[in-house]
């Protein structure tokens, strides 16, 4: 490999790692208000790809990234209201079933309306346009990608761990209980991260798919797993860490891809999760709180 | 009228009855407490006063109101608020983040601010180690840290479950003063104690709960010096 090659699948891991991470971020962020693996949030992830598909058709993209953006929140904070709070007393494992049902759900809805034939994903333009630095090119959506991310992280980060709202997700993740005593509404606390992964989903989403070219009901499965694996790897539960996770994961695999070994990069990402589940269960920077009783 | 009146309250988990029918009143300015042994039902009262349990009869009323079937963050816009069993200080949150979130439901950034250096003059210690995480202090730390938390919401009513649990004589001592404190300054206390002695001693009023039901009420100095009381909670009688 010349360096001019390496430098630009570096580019292609690092891009492909930010889509990873924002989807990552709604994985991490609904485990540590909920304790629940949202099995649903891969196929929220895949529905965003087909909203986009029927929004470009009949307005341009400045119009159809807001809108769609905001109907994937719409599903997302659907979905927890109609499955998940009515098991909010339940034990963990039937709230985390329940999601696995979703998620079957929306496979299946999909696919009854929308065929399970790939759908062509739309072009937004001024993203596919190459540009040329030195002996490398990329198109924009390569070197937007990562920008975007860092900036959504920043953004998330300042609102986790300086605002009151992120003070009150902060408490909610430790105790209900003690959280209600504090005049906190729990549900409207849970909406809100749902509101956020969500968002986060739909932006991951239209990066992602730009550079796929298209849509099937079930092409929200194997990325929805490895954003899930790179939550995992980061600490489950920590936004930096599901970002870590999504670009590792993302360079990783365009690396084995780009040296001929691209029917083993899947088996590599779940290899990860099992090497790191044995021998560092809380993640690269999962946090080890400490409570004195 | 009393502020606070409880008329035959039950509270059921799954088919066993924990509280059944019990009746008391908190009068304004009073320290009222509640003593009992282990699952008397002493906690379940406050859970349920709280919101935090549902009850399955009788009435809880709030300057005359009803006040049962309220949700939590009601309750805790109505000035009753409660300091948890076991500190329940939020580990993961600086002391001084703790502090703020009690005020959670104030709006009055000036206020809150006055009240967090109030905070700081009541404990000392939580100033010294305001930026710490809370998950770092001491059990002594984090009990002031609760009473703190509870306080900056500017309680009408302040309910306290069990807190000198787990904590050292000279610190209990610390925390029953407070507690006389915080009511001088206009606070009406609600306290349920396994250490009947100083919650007596700190009480203007007494109830003891007997498996969920109320046994006995009265002045905390007479129940102080009742004979079976002593027996049963005092641990004062010649074996």
């Amino acid at each position: 490999m010349t360096s001019t090659t390496i430098i630009q699948h570096i580019l292609t891991g690092i891009s492909l790692g930010g889509a990873y991470a924002l989807i990552a971020i709604g994985y991490t962020l609904v485990y540590g208000i909920l304790l629940l693996i949202n099995f649903a949030h891969s196929d929220i992830f895949m529905m965003a790809g087909y909203f986009m598909v029927f929004a470009m058709a009949v307005m341009p993209w400045p119009i159809a990234i807001p809108l769609v953006i905001a109907v994937t929140i719409f599903l997302g904070v659907v979905i927890e209201k109609a499955a998940y709070k009515p098991l909010r007393a339940a034990p963990r494992m039937s709230i985390m079933i329940s999601s696995i049902g979703v998620s079957y759900l929306l496979q299946n809805l999909a696919t009854y309306l929308f065929s399970a034939l790939p759908k062509g994903y739309p072009t937004i333009s001024p993203l596919k346009r190459v540009f040329q630095i030195g002996s490398v090119s990329a198109s924009l959506v390569t070197f937007l990608t990562p920008v975007l991310t860092l900036i959504l992280v920043f953004i998330l980060m300042y609102l986790i761990n300086h605002t009151k709202l992120g003070m009150a997700m902060r408490a909610v993740s430790k105790d209900y209980d003690t959280a209600k005593l504090m005049g906190i509404k729990i549900n409207q606390i849970i909406s809100v991260t749902f509101v956020i992964g969500s968002a986060m989903a739909a932006i991951g989403s239209i990066l992602y798919f730009t550079d796929r070219m298209s849509v099937t009901p079930f092409s929200g499965t194997l990325p929805g797993l490895k954003c899930f694996v790179a939550a995992v790897l980061g600490g489950i539960g920590s936004v930096p860490g599901a970002v870590l996770g999504g670009f590792i994961i993302g360079i990783s695999e365009t690396f084995l891809t780009a040296m001929g070994y691209s029917t083993y990069s899947d088996a590599f990402t779940f290899l990860l999760l099992i090497l790191i589940l044995i021998f560092r269960p809380t993640g690269l920077i999962g946090e080890t709180v400490t409570d004195k009783v | 009228m009393s502020l606070l009146e409880i008329e035959n309250l039950s509270v059921h988990y799954g088919g066993i009855e924990a509280l059944k029918n019990i009746s008391f009143t908190v009068n304004a300015g009073e320290i009222v407490t509640l003593i009992g042994a282990n699952g008397a039902g002493k906690s379940t009262t406050l859970k349920s006063i709280s919101g935090l349990v549902s009850a399955s009869g009788g009435t809880i009323k709030h300057n005359g109101e009803i006040i049962s079937g309220l949700d939590t963050q009601q309750i805790v816009e109505r000035g009753i608020v409660l300091v948890p069993e076991g500190r329940k200080v939020f580990s993961n949150l600086s002391v001084l983040e703790n502090l703020k979130i009690g005020a959670y439901l104030r709006h009055d950034h000036a206020g809150v601010a006055a009240d967090i250096e109030r905070m700081y003059d009541l404990f000392p210690r939580l100033k010294e180690r305001h930026w710490q995480m809370a998950g770092t202090l001491s059990g002594g730390e984090q009990q002031m840290l609760a009473v703190g938390r509870a306080l900056m919401a500017k309680p009408q009513i302040l309910m306290m479950d069990e807190p000198s649990l787990g904590l050292a004589p000279l610190i209990v001592r610390d925390i029953f003063s407070i507690i006389r404190k915080i009511n001088e300054q206009g606070t009406t206390v609600l306290l349920i104690e396994q250490n009947a002695n100083a919650a007596l001693k700190v009480a203007d009023r007494g109830y003891v709960l007997v498996t969920g039901e109320v046994m006995m009420s009265g002045a905390g100095h007479d129940l102080l010096t009742d004979k079976s009381v002593q027996d049963a909670y005092l641990g004062t009688s010649a074996h």
